[in-house]
């Protein structure tokens, strides 16, 4: 069945180390008893989890309230294969801090793996209720939406997918295993503060401005890049394909030119036009999660080539930050597809490649 | 919304074949009117516009529960582009209705819509087309019958005359996929009166029976034979099964064969079949079998098939009736006249009972009639129903008692009336 060998990949590779990320960002948050729960995180990235627990409970005795560490013991129940604690963990850390997407999110990813995909689509709609710019929720949210269309399907149609899902499911712990020993997720302390242009468009709610109580928001999460490469939100006007409302000549010394790849590579975006979009990355572009480049191309050529109706991607005017050959590029994306639409905070990585700049690495909020 | 064009056609679809009954109800003047003629645009416009809103004027009384509303409200939301409302209403009837194929498929493209653009109903890739075009034959005719409610103060041409004890009629449109239940509103001479409709599944290859497992529904007036219980049944009949008659007196002169045409419920594993998967046998949703079963008498209800109901306003109801009972009462009259002649008129040239053909019949009449001195025939508890089909023929059931001079007989008769030169002639008669 068409429909589902083409999620199966988007589950496999995506959902687990979103769910992750998430994890790692609110670790970074915590200033105050930050010097333990990194150790954590360095358990769990290195696959020891029963020590990574017991660290984690005794962080947590002391402070049995505090978020990032119920949060990293929710993951930690998720690595150990033990979808049922974890959903407990992160159940009731929704219940006490409402607020945050996050522990939505992975719920919805822990139900998915269950193939309780109403439950996964309740949480998912929570999370974007709390933070409707929360990009990763949409784009999980749209795999959940496509799966239990599957499901209608069968029962309207009596198909019989059973033995595809039962390998889906199976796929998706494993990747989790894998995406936990990688290092691939970069965090950073950039203040938000610093970050964007003040995006003067009436997105309902750029992810910095959204809700200044909750600590995950003040920080920009380097997850991998292309989590979140089809990024969703309602944004403002249909743009179109004339997508050049970025002045150039922010800043001397070469941002013209970056700003100019940029705004080439959104219209090529914007245009389908695949060739153009993929020559805009570097040959060695940090793939997300390390997929191989082929498999990223084939996964970027489903979703833009292969997406029925208008895509038209803008950017606000970009922040950028040059040093050398590298230029680091932050701005808002919109995004408007026939089924999505919405703005995210974008930092690219750019490098210099004889006449032009092309991407290193992709980073979305 | 891609998804909002195709659907909007498909509505589009219900209510263009939906001009005809509108139209019927504005010149009730022409009985033959079947609904073939295009519907002019103005009826067009207004069938589109009252598509949902429009209140049957038979809302008090319909009974029936099916899923035809809602799925209505579904479409026109769908159509207003509130897909976040049909969704709700979409799961709704799924909590409702858990194994409804069809409910399922518009639940798979709100979702898919979410996720990516859609094309079409049934947008999945790779859908088995067959199975998708089945979903949508019974949108289709689920929308047009939840528009298109039998016309008001018209009745089927086929119920002229209910004896007293026949509590209700059944009325199958075959066209239409739609069972028809009508109660012999004796308050009212016996005039039909509207109860509710139902989706029916026929068969595969629709409907006009003739031979044995041509797939096909019989045309015909019928009446159940027996009640077979769920616990006697395969799942496959559902919640019950009511045998019919086929094949009756006209269906064997007509040299039709077959057997088990039956009016049963629907397999567990469905809430609904497609309109057309049977292999003959009228088939309805096992909620709907229930409640129509409770007013099914053995041996007693008529269910008429037909492949499209002809209506009639009550004053040519009314005219069609009291020609045939006056025709019927001249028959027995004349027999008791004892004037063989004029009794013979009443039958056709090419009337058989049994061995007999005419001159034979004759014959043995006027051999009898010669012996008698006194003839007194009463017709009880007719009824009087009109063959759906091309030939004008209407069914009559009486029981006859019939006293002479030498010899009394009491019987349940059954005979079948042709118009032949504009005149009705009896074309077969024998014991019911």
């Amino acid at each position: 069945m068409t429909s589902t060998s083409l999620l199966q990949p988007r589950f496999k590779q995506l959902k687990t180390l979103r769910a992750l990320a998430i994890g790692l960002a609110i670790g970074f948050t915590a200033p105050a008893f930050a010097d333990n729960l990194p150790e954590v995180q360095r358990l769990i990235k290195q696959g020891q989890y029963p020590q990574a627990m017991e660290k984690v409970d005794a962080y947590l005795s002391s402070r049995p309230k505090d978020a990032q560490g119920r949060f990293l013991k929710g993951l930690i129940f998720t690595e150990m294969n033990k979808p049922a604690d974890a959903i407990a963990v992160f159940t009731k850390l929704s219940e006490d801090y409402p607020e945050l997407p996050e522990p939505y999110n992975n719920l919805a990813v822990l139900y998915a793996q269950q193939k309780q995909y109403d439950k996964a689509r309740t949480a998912l709609e929570m999370a974007i209720r709390t933070h409707p710019s929360y990009a990763i929720a949409y784009e999980n949210l749209g795999d959940v939406y496509a799966k239990l269309a599957s499901q209608a399907y069968d029962k309207a149609l009596q198909l019989d997918n059973s033995n595809s899902a039962t390998q889906n499911k199976l796929a998706l712990i494993r990747d989790l295993i894998t995406t936990s020993g990688k290092g691939n997720v970069k965090p950073q302390q950039a203040p938000v503060a610093a970050a964007p242009a003040p995006a003067a468009q009436p997105a309902p709610a750029p992810a910095a401005a959204a809700k200044p109580a909750t600590p995950t928001t003040a920080t920009v999460v380097a997850s991998t890049a292309g989590a979140a490469a089809t990024p969703p939100a309602p944004a403002a006007a249909p743009a179109a394909a004339s997508t050049a409302p970025t002045k150039a000549a922010a800043s001397p010394n070469g941002s013209e030119e970056v700003t100019k790849a940029i705004n080439a590579w959104a219209d090529a975006w914007s245009r389908k036009d695949m060739k153009a979009y993929l020559g805009a990355y570097a040959s060695d572009f940090d793939t997300p999660k390390g997929m191989s480049r082929k498999a990223w191309e084939q996964e970027r050529e489903q979703r833009i080539a292969g997406k029925g109706g208008k895509i038209s991607v803008s950017i606000d005017s970009p922040q950028i930050a040059i040093n050398g050959d590298k230029a680091t590029a932050k701005f808002r994306q919109h995004y408007k597809s026939s089924g999505l639409s919405g703005s995210t905070t974008k930092t690219l990585v750019l490098v210099r490649s004889g006449s032009k700049w092309l991407i290193k690495e992709e980073i979305a909020r | 919304m891609r998804i909002k064009l195709r659907y909007l056609m498909l509505a589009l679809a219900a209510t263009v074949t939906a001009g005809a009954v509108a139209k019927l109800s504005d010149k009730p003047g022409d009985p033959k009117h079947t609904g073939n003629t295009p519907a002019s645009g103005s009826s067009l416009a207004r069938n589109a516009a009252d598509a949902l809103g429009a209140t049957s004027p038979f809302a008090t009384v319909v009974s029936d529960a099916g899923p035809e509303e809602t799925l209505a409200r579904i479409f026109a939301e769908i159509e207003a582009n509130r897909l976040g409302n049909a969704l709700q209403l979409t799961e709704a009837l799924l909590h409702q209705h858990p194994n409804y194929r069809l409910a399922n498929l518009i639940k798979g493209d709100l979702l898919l819509a979410r996720a990516q653009p859609i094309q079409t109903f049934g947008a999945l890739s790779d859908a088995p087309a067959d199975k998708v075009a089945d979903l949508r034959a019974e949108a289709l005719v689920r929308l047009k019958a939840y528009r298109e409610k039998p016309p008001v103060d018209f009745v089927p041409r086929y119920l002229l005359q209910m004896e007293q004890g026949q509590r209700h009629a059944i009325v199958v449109d075959t066209k239409r996929s739609r069972l028809y239940l009508y109660e012999n509103d004796r308050k009212n001479g016996g005039r039909p009166r509207f109860v509710a409709d139902y989706y029916v599944t026929q068969g595969k290859l629709g409907a006009e029976k003739q031979v044995e497992g041509d797939k096909k529904t019989p045309i015909g007036v019928y009446h159940v034979t027996a009640n077979l219980p769920k616990q006697k049944l395969a799942d496959l009949y559902g919640s019950g099964a009511f045998p019919l008659n086929y094949p009756n007196e006209w269906d064997k002169r007509q040299g039709r064969g077959g057997s088990g045409i039956w009016l049963h419920g629907t397999p567990s594993d469905t809430f609904a079949r497609p309109p057309r998967a049977s292999d003959g046998c009228v088939v309805l949703t096992n909620q709907d079998l229930d409640v129509v079963a409770r007013n099914l008498q053995v041996g007693m209800t008529p269910v008429i098939i037909s492949d499209s109901v002809e209506w009639l306003s009550l004053d040519d109801w009314n005219r069609e009736r009291d020609e045939l009972n006056k025709t019927i009462d001249g028959w027995r009259a004349d027999w008791e006249s004892r004037d063989t002649d004029r009794y013979l008129k009443h039958y056709s040239k090419r009337f058989k009972s049994g061995d007999q053909n005419f001159d034979e019949f004759a014959t043995q009449k006027k051999h009898v009639n010669a012996g008698k001195e006194w003839i007194k025939v009463k017709v009880n508890n007719l009824s009087v129903f009109r063959n759906p089909g091309k030939e004008e023929v209407v069914v009559v059931t009486f029981d006859q008692d019939y006293r002479s001079n030498n010899l009394d007989n009491q019987m349940k008769k059954r005979q079948y009336w042709l118009r032949e030169d504009g005149k009705w002639k009896i074309i077969y008669e024998g014991s019911a």
